[in-house]
């Protein structure tokens, strides 16, 4: 990763257990996929970390690149990519989102 | 904007697809929700399922004609499964 902003993801993907990267924050986010995204992670009770892309459009750039997904949000649970927001609502309602919450976790 | 017809042949070169159901989310032919059976999401997860949507569609998501994705995908055992 020669990219300075891919580091800086890399990075902050690595030290949080849940990581993700939404339009707004996680009190006042900037759309309805964001807000969603943020209500389901909220009903497990467990910390995550966020960035907002809109506050910087190098990461809002950088973070398709990161995963080679177009779209944000994007969470990332225990370093790795799990999806955007339609992806984590199908992992919610089949209850699989859960375990590997609770697997990131108990790390 | 993109019209239904035109999701379903832009799919159709690149994914085979046995189901695609459109849903117009505003009204205003940008923000659409897809449903998609096909026999290339068998053995695969969400991911990778999406990853393969994304890549079929990428010309309309990048010049925007389509400005927002709401996907839904099932192999045809999956949806099978559904009672589709």
């Amino acid at each position: 990763m020669a990219d300075a902003v891919l580091d800086k993801i890399d990075e902050k993907v690595k030290n949080n257990k849940v990581m993700l990267y939404m339009k707004g924050t996680p009190d006042f986010p900037q759309c309805g996929f964001s807000a969603h995204t943020v209500e389901i992670l909220k009903s497990y009770g467990f910390p995550f970390a966020s960035e907002d892309v809109l506050a910087d459009p190098v990461v809002r750039d950088g973070i398709k690149r990161y995963s080679n997904w177009p779209t944000i949000p994007q969470i990332y649970i225990d370093g790795k990519f799990v999806g955007g927001c339609d992806i984590l609502h199908e992992l919610h309602e089949r209850g699989e989102l859960e375990p590997i919450l609770k697997s990131a976790f108990a790390k | 904007m993109i019209t239904p017809e035109e999701i379903k042949a832009t799919l159709a070169k690149s994914l085979p697809v046995s189901l695609v159901e459109t849903q117009d989310l505003t009204g205003g032919g940008d923000h659409w929700q897809l449903i998609i059976v096909s026999p290339a999401f068998e053995g695969k997860g969400l991911l990778e399922q999406h990853r393969l949507v994304n890549e079929a569609l990428k010309a309309p998501m990048e010049d925007q004609r389509i400005h927002a994705l709401a996907l839904k995908t099932f192999s045809p055992a999956q949806w099978e499964k559904l009672g589709g």
